[in-house]
């Protein structure tokens, strides 16, 4: 028995888009900027892509700029619009949760003169939202919030906080991370206020190096990539076509059963998370209410290292996510759980378990017997 | 223009009647070292002297790098090798040589020639003055200066006649294969590799034994020591390295035994572990990377008790090396970017606090007492479990 349960990490790419991809590389692999026949098939697979993720998120087609995934998305989005707006100011809205995708690329531009704010957050990683209000300034340009936390799965309130931001300032750009959101949980721009929102193909079924950035059409974003102008000349560079249409594919198979797969992971967790809290020592962080995403666990173990129960449940065909690899003198602890206090002797020892639609109620109880067995056995030896 | 090398080794030369077969050994390791560099080379050992050729085009820089890891080489000349056709013929090469090597002329020289086979109608001071004297003619702004010249034109006319001007360091040390072999203690730290480099040097063959523990340790962990093994097998060659599963020893002493006391006798059966590989593989010593007082396990005190287990010698090559030395050489032979990967290793998982520094045998042995009951039987399973792998560049 295998369980795979790191899929925010990554996922398995759906055979149907595997398929197209195969036929776009080997049959229809046209460049889309040629002009002949070949090309024009390329072109069109852009074009279903587009129009399929474009619908998913009920807005205009050519507000999708394709990208090389989530990192990619998150830096255009970020310096692209820093970059167009500087001159109306240079204040810019973050939280200390962010992924490094985001938290990159702020402190990048705060080395160039920018001024970050990050607001505060509370114990389960919700956002401040009278903070927010607070500090929106005239000049405050943008402002940057993830959906999903990727370690603890708090879900912020996007859709108070675009309010809060429209009502201070009309003219301050609302960017959301929905890396780990999009596909699970409703995200519709228009109606919530966004104006620019990430997105990773290889999160939700579909192959690594894709993804997208909606811009809405209301916004200057300056390019951050250089060279032929595709992709309205926001992101330069030969479309990657197979990963594209592989990615349509992906979303279109996702939100076919939109409803009918949130209910699922919702009901997996709730599982979850009442059994492996049976476990001596283990405890769990972030939202465990409607504020918590469907498919994101942080689970800690009390003297238990996280790298340790990491290669333990390995050893057993379980996968779990555990930060970076860290050693003894160096260990690189968790933002994340720094910001919402979580108590120092359980910084290295917290792993994350996530779900996707594929995961069965048969892995998930594979994994909660080796963790009552495991678990128990590492808590007996520990470094004094 | 060169199209060989002409080889120089030192110490080598010394052994004499080991010579032959210290340059046998050099000629396998050179044979060793191109066999992945573009080109079919011949390696040639005329008397005294090794010369490394290819009938075909390759890159002089790919082959140089190549050579400058094997031990026993102290130097490496690109030579022009070329049949005699008589002396202007050849002055008029050697003029064209140099134009090529020194497009600036503004320099001094010395012609330094030597006639191993006495049919060449000129002697060697005829040859000096001679290719000066062309050379001159050829570019007046080129001045002799025969104390401290600043290039030296080498001539030597053998069988066929050789020319080079520039001499590349070699690493020194004597040609692996010609002194025995030894198994390191190899971690993934920053110091075993280096010994294992140190002892290789002097043409030792290596084996190695890696302990790990997994879960504590991880595949990466693994993956890393193995990556380290590679490295030091550009310059020792082929590696036999064995990975031995330590958790359940470790996880035994650590019941058992006073934790403080946990990584000096872990340590006591690394040794022996190591050491009966060491004698199933016919070693004739062990290799750490140990120096004294770096850490608890390597006062003098520490190293007395482990070095207790052992009936084989142990060669600790940088006994009197800081930590800065030994970085520094680290990173010189191109393992330190490995070694500082942060996997963890078997040794730190447990470590304690406040580990004895200065621990009595006497009290160690005691503590040990207390595995009497299943420590064998662990041992065996641990020998019998390893993974053994040949490490090739």
């Amino acid at each position: 028995m295998e369980a795979y349960l790191d899929n925010s990490a990554t996922t398995k790419c759906s055979s149907k888009a595997v398929k197209l991809m195969t036929k776009v590389l080997t049959e229809d692999y046209g460049n889309p900027s040629s002009l002949h026949n070949k090309g024009m098939d390329g072109e069109n697979y852009l074009r279903d892509a587009r129009s399929i993720i474009a619908k998913s998120l009920k807005v205009n087609d050519k507000e999708i700029i394709f990208t090389s995934g989530g990192t990619e998305s998150n830096n255009l989005a970020l310096i692209g619009t820093a970059m167009a707006y500087k001159r109306r100011g240079m204040h810019i809205i973050s939280t200390p949760i962010e992924h490094p995708s985001v938290a990159n690329p702020l402190a990048f531009l705060e080395e160039r003169g920018f001024e970050i704010t990050y607001l505060p957050v509370d114990h389960s990683g919700l956002i401040d939202l009278k903070a927010l209000s607070d500090e929106i300034r005239p000049d405050t340009i943008l402002v940057s919030i993830m959906h999903v936390n990727n370690e603890i799965g708090a879900v912020e309130p996007i859709k108070e906080a675009a309010n809060i931001i429209k009502q201070k300032n009309s003219t301050t750009l609302f960017h959301v991370d929905a890396i780990q959101s999009y596909g699970k949980l409703e995200i519709l721009p228009k109606k919530m206020n966004i104006d620019l929102l990430s997105v990773s193909g290889h999160k939700i079924h579909g192959p690594k190096g894709s993804g997208f950035l909606y811009i809405s059409e209301k916004v200057n974003c300056k390019p951050i990539l250089l060279g032929g102008g595709q992709e309205l000349g926001y992101r330069s560079g030969t479309e990657n076509v197979p990963a594209i249409a592989g990615l349509g594919v992906a979303v279109e198979e996702i939100f076919k059963k939109f409803e009918k797969n949130q209910n699922q992971l919702y009901e997996l967790k709730d599982y979850f998370v009442d059994e492996v809290q049976k476990i001596d020592g283990v405890s769990l962080n972030g939202p465990l209410d409607v504020h918590g995403a469907p498919h994101i666990i942080s689970v800690s173990v009390e003297g238990v290292r996280a790298e340790v129960l990491l290669h333990a449940l390995e050893e057993k065909y379980v996968y779990v996510s555990a930060g970076s690899a860290c050693s003894s003198n160096k260990p690189a602890l968790s933002k994340t759980l720094k910001a919402i206090g979580l108590n120092n002797n359980l910084l290295d020892s917290t792993v994350r378990v996530s779900f996707s639609v594929h995961t069965t109620k048969e892995e998930v109880d594979y994994a909660l017997e080796q963790m009552q067995e495991i678990i128990p056995k590492l808590q007996k030896y520990t470094r004094h | 223009m060169e199209k060989a090398f002409l080889i120089k080794y030192g110490e080598i030369a010394l052994k004499g009647k080991n010579r032959r077969t210290f340059e046998e050994s050099l000629v396998k390791q050179i044979q060793f070292a191109l066999k992945d560099v573009d080109g079919e080379f011949e390696v040639t050992r005329p008397m005294g002297r090794i010369f490394v050729e290819s009938k075909e085009e390759f890159d002089v820089d790919d082959a140089i790098e190549a050579l400058q890891h094997v031990f026993g080489i102290v130097g490496i000349c690109p030579a022009v090798l070329t049949e005699d056709t008589g002396f202007d013929d050849l002055a008029k090469e050697i003029v064209a040589y140099v134009d090529e090597v020194y497009p600036d002329k503004n320099f001094t020289f010395k012609v330094d020639s030597r006639r191993a086979r006495k049919n060449y109608p000129m002697n060697s001071m005829e040859l000096n003055a001679k290719i000066g004297e062309k050379l001159l003619e050829a570019f007046p702004e080129m001045k002799v200066d025969v104390h401290h010249p600043e290039v030296m034109i080498h001539v030597e006319i053998r069988e066929r006649i050789n020319y080079y001007c520039k001499e590349i360091p070699g690493p020194g040390g004597m040609p692996v294969g010609t002194n025995g072999s030894a198994m390191l203690l190899l971690s993934g730290g920053i110091d075993s590799p280096v010994a294992g480099y140190m002892i290789a040097k002097r043409g030792v063959t290596i084996d190695a034994t890696y302990f790990h523990a997994p879960p504590y340790t991880s595949e990466r962990a693994k993956q890393k020591v193995i990556d380290l093994a590679k490295q030091v097998s550009k310059y020792a060659g082929p590696i036999r390295l064995h990975i031995v599963n330590f958790t359940d020893i470790q996880l035994y002493i650590y019941e058992e035994c006073p934790h403080e006391e946990l990584t000096i006798i872990m340590r006591r059966y690394m040794m022996k572990i190591a050491e009966h590989f060491a004698y199933e593989d016919g070693d004739l010593g062990l290799i750490t990377g140990e120096s004294i007082g770096q850490v608890a396990s390597q006062t003098m005190q520490s190293l007395e008790c482990t070095n207790a287990v052992c009936t084989l010698p142990v060669y600790r090559p940088l006994i009197g090396f800081d930590k800065q030395e030994i970085i520094k050489r680290s990173e010189e032979i191109g393992t330190y970017e490995t070694s500082i990967l942060p996997y963890e290793d078997c040794c730190t998982i447990f470590v304690a606090k406040h580990p004895v520094t200065k621990p009595r045998r006497s009290v160690i042995e005691n503590s040990e007492k207390k595995l009497a009951e299943k420590i064998d039987e662990l041992m065996d399973v641990a020998i019998q479990t390893t993974e053994t792998v040949t490490v090739t560049p």
